[in-house]
């Protein structure tokens, strides 16, 4: 049983979209456990029970043809999914809290000071979060998918928020719901995918918590979250049309990929 | 939810689902409520109880098919559109963009990267920069961003640039202006039926002059910076209706915490509020500002006050530009109403960490507090110093915590200095505030609100306990993550500062 699941978490990291870890400024993920699905052969974990994920063994294997020549971690499909540890906050976490506002003088179009933004994100949480989200002294987070409650990102407009959390390596924020600026701005960059879930998922799943999130196609049995750690699987709500504008990177990179405003000379 | 905890006076407010005004419902436990209002409302409830336009026939009139509110008629007009419905995407031309320290060095770098390094903003005259977060700070990186915004606005020529180069004498700057949402309107750019978007969720506040703002992040407005429009979804609206003549403890802060209690953190989400009824159209424009720039805590898109004369009369020495100020039609559709008595109304708190944790000022007299804070967007204007002055000059004590006072901008500072406080013998508000022992007013700016830079003034360093007139309270807003903030009116503040506790301004006021 062990072994079948690995393997079949290994497909599922070969067939993850590659778009996550291609951002506008890369990201060297020093976390194993995130690094591995980032790679061909991911070396699997004996202590976490990983559910077969059947939607991703029957997706087709190659869906353009301009993938057909890349290897298989880069392959495009029509699904995407990611996997890694959860952090798991509560209900109306604004944006003070995802990054506070004296660091807001770190301007994210920079490289270095994006970077910077990445090993702040979510310090302003209060002490009762004994978990650290970033460890002091790294920029990156071992917790690639972080899962809240309700109205989450309220408060400021401020970009800085979803960019601090893009920058530490969340590639995907599972919340009951999003306030609208957040939703807009993490959507616009491509930063993260702020995916909407069924019911409570913060209340279901526990900070590091081994867990998947498949975001099918249309037709399909539609998007979930699954959690190895607890064997439980969730229903999420269809992203849309965010989807493939996240995937691209955000607007202007979509509006460049699908021809709505000319290529930068 | 936490606006369920406070239950006293939520019979103040009832919605249409609700069949009508609590005043219906012959409470006995109601205990403000006279013969008098119980009528005067009942009459304006009919109308609001009757609508039921889905069932009027189009074909009766023919002119006008379906009404619009004034949100999707700003919208309608600014994406040349006849006619708008909640939930439809559209091109909005933009009338004006707004952007300030802490965001506009982003917007600009986008705007750079996606139109090129020679890229000219769509019109020079529309984009409105800022700088008010982080000014009085040696923080360098902080002082950068200051100079990025005026590389910028020398390079692009832009016209409407608010700079700051000698940080050690405010006054030495006459261009400075201070907080972005208050200068905003003070020059003039906040004008009836227009679409401000501004880099900043407290842009919202503009929504007083019956103008559709916004707040949006950097990338949206490194867009709007190259292209002069964004797709934007037409928000359904919510329509407040507060009738009632305003008690005089009371103020525009008291509303807007009543209504984010009663409708709580996120019950605005993607949505437009419109403020109606009597008690709006007797607010002054700055009040108007209060209670439209804390919309964006109860999660709303927009919130909007028809213009009417008081708009006109304010706007008629601060701008030439011609323009055209829209009305909700009769036959609008809004997703819910709410109505107020105003007359009923009590002074309100918000304790910490949500600004929806309403409680009523008297309720929370044993909460002892280490400072008081008078400043910011919300409660940092002209009028509310005013008001803390008048409970100063009413209880002719000394305040027993510390004070801090941030005028919102240069002209408020200037007006703090220089008008008489009515009734006070000619005593501006600056005597009366050294003369009950508060701080001396501090240099225009954003200051402690967001807490900032560590060197910022007032900044809630440790874990305090502080009665504010800005507009959040989540942990570590003012600073320290495990700081403590009523949000309340400048009444209430100056009340507060007065006893060291949490106090209803009626103590001092009557």
């Amino acid at each position: 049983m062990a072994a079948a699941s690995a393997s079949a978490f290994a497909a599922s990291a070969a067939f993850s979209k590659p778009s996550s870890f291609t951002r506008s400024s890369p990201i060297q993920n020093p976390n194993p456990l995130s690094s591995t699905f980032k790679l061909p052969f991911p070396t699997n974990s004996p202590n976490y029970f990983f559910k077969p994920l059947k939607t991703s063994l029957n997706r087709p294997q190659f869906s353009t043809p301009s993938a057909s020549s890349a290897d298989a971690a880069t392959v495009e499909s029509s699904a995407t999914t990611f996997h890694g540890l959860c952090y798991v906050i509560g209900d109306n976490i604004d944006t003070d809290q995802i990054i506070p506002a004296e660091y807001l003088t770190l301007v994210p179009s920079k490289p270095d000071e994006y970077e910077k933004l990445g090993s702040y994100a979510l310090i302003g949480l209060p002490a009762s979060y004994q978990t650290r989200f970033v460890e002091p002294g790294s920029t990156k987070t071992k917790y690639s998918i972080v899962i809240g409650g309700d109205n989450f990102g309220c408060g400021s407009s401020r970009e800085h928020a979803p960019v601090a959390l893009g920058a530490s390596g969340v590639v995907a924020v599972v919340a009951e719901s999003y306030a609208r600026i957040f939703f807009r701005n993490s959507v616009a960059t491509g930063e993260v995918y702020p995916v909407e879930s069924e019911g409570r998922l913060c209340d279901e799943c526990k900070t590091g918590d081994v867990v998947t999130i498949e975001l099918g196609e249309k037709g399909n049995d539609g998007d979930k979250l699954i959690n190895h750690t607890s064997g439980r699987e969730y229903k999420l709500k269809p992203i849309g049309d965010a989807g493939p504008v996240i995937e691209a990177g955000g607007i202007f990179a979509y509006a460049r990929k699908t021809g709505m405003i000319p290529t930068r000379a | 939810m936490a606006s369920s905890t406070v239950t006293p006076n939520s019979s103040i407010l009832s919605d249409k689902k609700d069949v009508g005004f609590s005043a219906f419902r012959s409470q006995p436990s109601f205990p403000f409520s006279t013969h008098i209002s119980k009528q005067r409302v009942c009459k304006k409830i009919v109308s609001v109880m009757a609508p039921q336009q889905s069932e009027r026939k189009p074909s009766t009139t023919g002119a006008v098919k379906t009404g619009m509110t004034m949100t999707e008629k700003i919208l309608a007009r600014t994406s040349e559109k006849l006619h708008l419905s909640p939930g439809e995407n559209v091109w909005v031309n933009v009338d004006v963009l707004m952007t300030h320290d802490v965001c506009g060095p982003g917007a600009i770098g986008i705007f750079k990267k996606e139109f090129g390094q020679n890229a000219k903003v769509w019109d020079r005259e529309k984009v409105v920069i800022i700088p008010d977060h982080y000014i009085f700070t040696t923080d360098e990186r902080a002082n950068r961003n200051v100079d990025i915004l005026r590389d910028f606005c020398s390079e692009q020529n832009i016209k409407y640039f608010y700079d700051i180069k000698d940080l050690g004498n405010f006054k030495a700057n006459p261009d400075y202006k201070g907080v972005c949402h208050v200068a905003l309107a003070q020059e003039g750019h906040c004008r009836p039926g227009e679409v401000l978007l501004g880099t900043d969720s407290h842009t919202c506040t503009a929504g007083a002059f019956g103008q559709f703002a916004t707040g949006i992040g950097n990338t949206d407005a490194g867009f709007v910076l190259g292209a002069g429009k964004l797709l934007l979804k037409v928000p359904p609206t919510l329509r407040f209706v507060m009738d009632g003549e305003m008690p005089d403890y009371l103020l525009a802060k008291d509303l807007i915490l009543q209504i984010i209690g009663e409708i709580s953190v996120a019950g605005a989400t993607y949505k437009a509020m419109e403020f109606v009824g009597s008690t709006i159209e007797s607010l002054t424009m700055e009040e108007r500002m209060t209670l439209c720039n804390m919309v964006i805590e109860a999660g709303g898109k927009n919130g909007v006050v028809p213009a009417d004369t008081t708009t006109f009369n304010y706007l008629q020495d601060k701008t030439s530009v011609p323009y055209e100020p829209v009305y909700s039609d009769g036959q609008a559709r809004f997703l819910s109403e709410y109505r107020f008595d105003i007359s009923k109304l009590e002074p309100l708190v918000a304790k910490p960490h949500s600004p929806d944790n309403r409680a009523l000022a008297r309720e929370c007299k044993d909460v002892k507090i280490d400072r008081v804070y008078i400043g910011s967007c919300t409660g940092g204007k002209t009028e509310d110093f005013m008001a803390a002055a008048k409970v100063f000059l009413a209880s002719g004590k000394k305040v027993k915590v510390p004070t801090f006072l941030v005028p919102a901008t240069q002209k408020v500072w200037m007006d703090v200095y220089s008008l008489p406080v009515p009734g006070s013998g000619g005593k501006t508000c600056s005597q009366i505030f050294e003369e009950a022992g508060c701080d001396t007013p501090a240099s225009p700016s954003c200051g402690a609100c967001l807490g900032g830079p560590r060197d910022t003034y007032a900044r809630m360093n440790e874990p305090k306990v502080c009665v504010s007139t800005t507009n959040r309270n989540f942990p570590g807003r003012m600073g320290h993550k495990e700081g403590e903030i009523y949000l309340a009116s400048p009444y209430t503040a100056a009340a507060s500062a007065l006893t060291g506790f949490v106090t209803d301004p009626r103590e001092f006021l009557q």
